[in-house]
């Protein structure tokens, strides 16, 4: 099919934008007269690992059953490799669903479990042994193929039901929060086995979580879903250091919003002052504690836009390779900054921030009507 | 942790209400089986197993049993083909009427047996009331004599009666099934049919298992559908129970057959136990 010359396929293959294998376009779900998603698009690339992220209520779940077939949208089109997916029934669907609670079938054994979906496609008895049999060495489970599900650990049977999808070659791999039953450290753990398993199989992964470290840690490109809207999508370094939305900057990472006022290419927040190129009026913008330093001893480069001030230690909370402090300012502005480990940080501080790490922020998608 | 009073004062009542109502009944109706009836008609107090072979040895209370037996596994069958499908409807497709449709299959058993079993002798009898639409429909010239006082009545009757007793366990059974298993069917690409043999039947076993035996035990048992709509040809089992215990006066030969009807039951609930153990995966 490589040396077709139909224009159609020509076209679609553009060099440097490969066509994507998942688009969803324009997703809109109400269940009675709650609206769970307004009006979704995105795209997923061959061999991405895109992690839907939000609250509880955001709609990502919904997002992804919509996605896997089990429920229909309002409005809009979901294609795959450039066909129409949401007009088939999830049976039909290349695509394969981890659930948040395994739903491994208790009458059959976990090698039976992981050979069902090649089962039902009749395919022969050998061929579904030996390809049960390697899905369940790759996750490391082929001493238990013969347990029932019920008798292996909540992490074993994670690790079936990733076997049970992958066994079929899907070309979509779905996952409803697959970790959120674990405990932490086992959850740690997984989370770079998942991460590895998928760079491995190079099957594009859907990912749902409401945990925004995991989605850090995990993603290629993170969708953050609030209230039904589509907030950012963006790469975890992205999302981090530019967010779109207020929102964003709070729910990925710890942040300070600073509302300020511009003017004349200044913008001021209390008795803060630096240099922007932004129109006058208000603005919002959000500084990462970790931009937050005690100030270099001499102001030498002043000229470069660096924001000095007077801060007065409030709290002090110890995480380990660092500490986050509270400090407020001498004009009642409080600000959280992330410091080296130091046993006891008191008093009066002279701290420093980079006017380029404090970032211009909207308000949140969702209080502007969820265009 | 709790106080001797407390302790007496709850176990005590059950006790008592299973001694006097199973116990001592049971005993008596042990001893019975091998005691006999003098030619005056009084009960001789000694032991002797002729109870047992007269049971054994008499072609009709043989036959009896097991025209009771077929017509149990007749009623069971249709029982679990009309409690099956409706719920399985009910449970995976009735949606929001769910509760209405469940309440429509439970009202009838507020109704006196009695009553129910009536009315089936209105519906079936010659000038009743199928009768009565068939000739007016000009189907049939004369009344139709095999409907009622045959066995065709005592099972139509017995299906009626005790398929919502088949429906039950299986409803509940279906109930528990996490719906999450039927979408995992489905996305890892079973259809609707492959789905229901693969997943929903064999997880729903122990409700067929158990609506199974309550139909087969309770028709099994039964006399008064046999009684009023059954006809010489419908005895059943319970009914010679029944008239071992009147008219025949032999209460001894009547204790014999409840008896060994009474282990018959006990050897099936154990079976059926067993089973759905084996089908259980919680």
């Amino acid at each position: 099919m490589a040396t077709t010359t139909e224009p159609a396929v020509a076209r679609s293959a553009k060099p440097g934008s490969p066509e994507p294998l998942l688009s969803i376009r324009g997703i809109t779900k109400s269940f009675g007269k709650n609206p769970v998603l307004r009006d979704i698009s995105l795209q997923v690339a061959e061999g991405e690992f895109l992690t839907i992220l939000g609250e509880s209520g955001s709609g990502k779940t919904t997002l992804l059953r919509i996605i896997a077939g089990f429920e229909s949208a309002d409005s809009g089109e979901i294609l795959m490799g450039g066909e129409r997916l949401d007009l088939l029934p999830p049976y039909r669907r290349r695509v394969n669903t981890v659930f948040q609670h395994y739903a491994l079938f208790p009458h059959l054994t976990v090698a039976d479990n992981v050979g069902y979906g090649l089962s039902v496609a009749k395919l022969p008895k050998e061929e579904i042994a030996s390809r049960a049999e390697q899905a369940l060495a790759k996750v490391k489970m082929s001493a238990f193929a013969n347990s029932k599900p019920t008798k292996i650990s909540g992490g074993q049977q994670q690790r079936v039901a990733l076997a049970r999808a992958l066994v079929n070659r899907p070309r979509l791999l779905l996952l409803d929060e697959p970790l959120s039953a674990l405990d932490a450290n086992l959850r740690r753990q997984m989370q770079v086995e998942l991460k590895s398993l998928q760079r491995e199989v190079g099957i594009s992964f859907v990912f749902v979580t409401h945990d925004q470290e995991e989605a850090m840690v995990m993603s290629d490109r993170i969708a953050l879903l609030r209230m039904g809207g589509l907030e950012q999508i963006a790469s975890p370094r992205e999302i981090y250091s530019h967010p779109a939305t207020a929102y964003t900057a709070q729910f990925i990472g710890h942040t300070n919003l600073l509302r300020c006022e511009v003017k004349a290419g200044a913008a001021r927040c209390n008795s803060l002052s630096w240099r922007v190129a932004l129109p006058d009026g208000p603005a919002l913008f959000s500084l990462r504690p970790e931009n937050i330093r005690p100030a270099a001893s001499a102001p030498s480069n002043s000229e470069v836009n660096v924001v000095r001030f007077r801060g007065k230690i409030q709290q002090q909370a110890f995480h380990g390779a660092t500490e986050l402090l509270q400090v407020a300012c001498a004009d009642g502005l409080s600000l959280a900054l992330r410091a080296a480990t130091r046993e006891n940080w008191q008093g009066e501080l002279e701290l420093e921030f980079s006017a380029s790490d404090a970032v211009p922020v909207q308000e949140s998608t969702a209080e502007r009507g969820g265009s | 942790m709790f106080s001797r009073a407390y302790r007496v004062a709850i176990t005590v009542p059950p006790l008592l209400w299973v001694t006097v109502f199973l116990l001592v009944p049971y005993a008596l109706l042990f001893c019975y089986s091998f005691w006999s009836v003098s030619p005056a008609q009084t009960i001789v107090h000694s032991w002797t197993l002729d109870n047992y072979r007269e049971f054994l040895r008499v072609n009709v209370y043989l036959q009896t049993l097991f025209r009771s037996m077929w017509i149990a596994a007749r009623v069971t069958t249709f029982s679990l083909v009309l409690g099956y499908p409706l719920a399985y409807y009910l449970s995976f497709h009735a949606g929001a009427r769910k509760d209405l449709f469940y309440q429509l299959v439970i009202i009838p058993l507020w109704v006196s047996y009695l009553v129910r079993a009536y009315a089936w002798k209105t519906i079936l009898g010659s000038d009743g009331v199928l009768n009565t639409l068939l000739q007016y429909v000009h189907l049939t010239k004369h009344p139709l004599e095999f409907l009622l006082y045959s066995p065709f009545a005592v099972v139509l009757t017995l299906t009626h009666i005790y398929t919502p007793f088949a429906f039950l366990p299986i409803y509940a059974s279906l109930e528990h099934i996490p719906r999450n298993l039927v979408e995992a069917s489905h996305d890892l690409g079973a259809s609707p049919l492959q789905t229901f043999w693969r997943v929903i039947f064999p997880l729903s076993i122990p409700g067929v298992l158990a609506g199974a035996t309550f139909a087969f035990v309770l028709s099994l048992g039964d006399f008064l559908a046999p009684l009023l709509l059954g006809g010489p040809s419908g005895i059943m089992i319970s009914n010679i129970v029944v008239s071992q215990f009147g008219t025949a006066y032999n209460w001894p030969l009547g204790a014999a057959i409840s008896l060994c009807m009474l282990l018959l039951v006990l050897a099936l609930l154990f079976l059926s136990e067993n089973l759905e153990k084996k089908w259980s995966f919680r």
